[in-house]
């Protein structure tokens, strides 16, 4: 399993856009992607969950995968959080 | 078996399933599936079919709009999501369900997890799920149509609007359940129009039944029962018996003229908010219309209603209650109502702010709409237009003159109307009642409008829990201020009558028989009650009631004073039995 804690930096949050960016990266991995924040936590691939986790800017945010692809799955979702989320 | 208690509204029996109006969308039962994996497949080609939809859409939608682009791709993004078809894929597995439900289960499961959502913004994300699942189950009701909506229901909501009454069916409609509203709310209105039982005002009703439950309605008592055991059914059925019965006896007591036994006649009339509602008017007997509400029609739709609009249904009203008058009160509403036609700042007291006949005066153009309307429907059956919230002559003269104008453009058209249409005041503001002999030049009749006049009299926003209690209509100030415009009206010899809530109490009928008012307005539903107190009345032992009363100095004591004198003369009041 692998885990990395990212800080969302862009001044809306994770709104529509960002998260369905988010989603549909999650969904070109086989590997089973999750975030978490605090003790709520959401399936990446999916926009609706993604959303009801409700990330303002600020929140720390825990990505979380397991299997096949896991380790680059993780990294490429950090780096769309972290780097290019915030120009959305 | 659960029973819930509300306010009825519109008397009736009602026993059948629960139709449940979700926000005032696509309507859902729920049902049960044996092959759960057909209901898969059908809940998968459904949610195929939106997404094929959206495609096309997306298609039709060019490059340079990537606003609308990347709201349609978030949309395309939620229907594909997987987390979406898995929880409703498991709800139709686990509860053996049809899938309309359970994408409505899914929705409310959402709806829930959004409405904790800080962000507004991404709180309001909700009703875009809502609109895809709103398209979902059109889909599947398209490919499929498994719920029926011809069998008769009873409708269950939040509360009804009325672009949601004028999508129901009345013939596949046995009954309304709302969560909220009242008396006086739409739903209890459209209820008693067309004669369907209706309980409002149900706390959880929307929590506690499950589309397809079968419910039983009372709309009298305000009593709901959530599958009611075999005895409360038969229980139902009887009461339905004896509710037809007491009906079939009122229609008997309606036709009658209501003539005190000393030979004064009241002309009854019903108070009439729909076009519908003329037929019920009629079985109870009413003798004509003595307050017709016009602002249905501007408040339903997003256009102001045309000349055409207006004219269709005044003439239908005139028609139907022909010989008898109608009484056609002219726009009473708040700018509030017009924030999308006109750019008006929001008012920090609107029940003293621009509305009525002033707002009409504001804007010439939509209150000679109306005017010309009425006007037109005048050459079919006898009208007489009333101006609302009138406070002195020069209003009215505006007012009077606007209508002149519209005469002499309607002969120059050689349109045909009735040139002697007599017009009258609703006196429900204090400086109208106090200035009344100078209003009576004017005039043909006054209509004493009590809801606003006490309102305006004593102050008190009936509204405003806190003080509501002072909300008297037997203050000693509203009975002088009857005695006086009845006085003022003889000397001016012109007709006056009353149409606020207050005529149809049939308590007051004998004090209000007494002050010499000679036509109530009033719901129709109350009229053969009236009609049947007053033949049992004296005139003569009403005015000297009229002359006791008015020498009193408070609410209460009139109000005993009220009691004691029906007991005396053994009044069949409701309230005994």
């Amino acid at each position: 399993m692998i885990r990395k804690k990212v800080v969302i930096s862009n001044e809306l949050g994770l709104h529509a856009r960002p998260a369905a960016k988010i989603a549909r990266l999650a969904q070109s991995y086989k590997a089973k992607i999750f975030l978490r924040k605090g003790l709520k936590e959401a399936e990446a691939e999916s926009i609706l969950d993604v959303l009801s986790l409700a990330c303002s800017k600020g929140t720390v945010l825990e990505i979380i995968a397991e299997g096949e692809e896991a380790l680059e799955a993780v990294e490429a979702i950090a780096k769309l959080i972290t780097k290019e989320i915030h120009q959305l | 078996m659960k029973i819930l208690k509300g306010i009825g509204v519109s008397p009736g029996i009602a026993i059948g399933p629960a139709y449940v109006l979700w926000a005032g969308r696509v309507k859902i039962t729920k049902h049960f599936v044996e092959d759960v994996d057909k209901e898969i497949l059908r809940l998968q080609k459904a949610i195929k079919q939106t997404e094929k939809e959206l495609q096309n859409i997306k298609k039709n939608i060019p490059d340079q709009m990537s606003q609308a682009l990347s709201i349609i791709d978030a949309h395309l993004l939620m229907i594909k999501d997987p987390s979406l078809k898995k929880k409703t894929e498991k709800v139709i597995k686990e509860k053996k369900v049809n899938s309309e439900w359970a994408l409505m289960y899914i929705l409310s499961h959402y709806k829930k997890l959004f409405a904790s959502l800080k962000d507004p913004y991404l709180r309001d994300r909700i009703y875009d799920l809502e609109q895809l699942i709103d398209k979902t189950i059109m889909a599947l009701q398209g490919d499929n149509n498994q719920s029926h909506p011809s069998d008769p229901t009873i409708i269950v909501a939040h509360d009804l609007s009325p672009a949601d009454t004028a999508r129901l069916k009345p013939e596949t409609t046995k009954a309304f359940v709302t969560e909220v509203g009242s008396r006086t709310s739409h739903t209890a209105i459209v209820a008693r129009s067309l004669g369907l039982p209706a309980v409002v005002a149900v706390n959880n009703i929307l929590k506690e039944v499950s589309p397809g439950d079968i419910l039983a309605v009372d709309g009298l008592k305000g009593e709901v029962f959530i599958n009611p055991s075999i005895e409360i059914l038969e229980e139902f059925k009887r009461r339905e018996i004896r509710y037809q019965e007491h009906r079939v006896l009122l229609s008997k007591k309606a036709k009658k003229a209501a003539i005190t036994k000393d030979g004064r006649k009241i002309a009854i009339r019903a108070n009439l908010e729909l076009v519908d509602e003329i037929p019920l008017v009629k079985d109870y007997g009413a003798e004509g219309i003595g307050l017709y509400r016009t602002e249905y029609l501007y408040v339903t739709r997003k256009e102001l209603p045309t000349e055409e609009d207006l004219f269709h249904a005044y003439r239908q009203v005139v028609e139907g209650v022909r010989p008898y008058p109608v009484t056609i009160r002219t726009l009473d509403i708040g700018g509030d109502k017009f924030a999308s036609h006109f750019d008006w700042p929001e008012e920090i007291n609107p029940a003293l702010g621009l509305r009525a006949i002033r707002l009409c005066l504001k804007n010439p153009y939509l209150f000679k709409v109306q005017l010309r309307a009425i006007l037109r429907a005048s050459a079919f059956g006898k009208i007489r237009i009333m101006f609302p919230l009138i406070s002195g002559v020069n209003e009215l003269k505006a007012a009077k003159k606007l209508l002149e104008e519209v005469k002499e453009d309607m002969r120059q058209e050689g349109l045909l109307f009735d040139e002697k249409i007599q017009i009258g005041v609703m006196i429900e503001v204090p400086s109208a009642a106090i200035v009344a002999d100078m209003l009576a030049q004017e005039v043909n009749f006054f209509s004493i409008g009590t809801n606003d006049l006490i309102q305006y009299a004593l102050a008190i926003d009936r509204g405003n829990e806190q003080v509501a209690y002072l909300y008297e209509p037997l203050h000693p100030s509203i009975l002088r201020i009857i005695q006086y415009l009845v006085k003022v009206a003889q000397v001016a010899q012109i007709d006056v009558g009353m149409c606020g809530e207050m005529a149809g109490e049939l308590l007051y009928i004998p004090l209000l028989v007494g002050l010499g008012l000679k036509e109530l307005s009033m719901n129709p539903q109350i009229i053969p009650e009236v009609k049947e107190i007053i033949c049992h009345l004296s005139y003569k032992e009403c005015q000297a009631l009229a002359q006791q009363a008015i020498v009193l100095t408070d609410a209460e004591k009139i109000y005993e004073l009220l009691q004691q004198w029906a007991q005396e003369r053994c009044l069949i009041f409701p309230w005994k039995n």
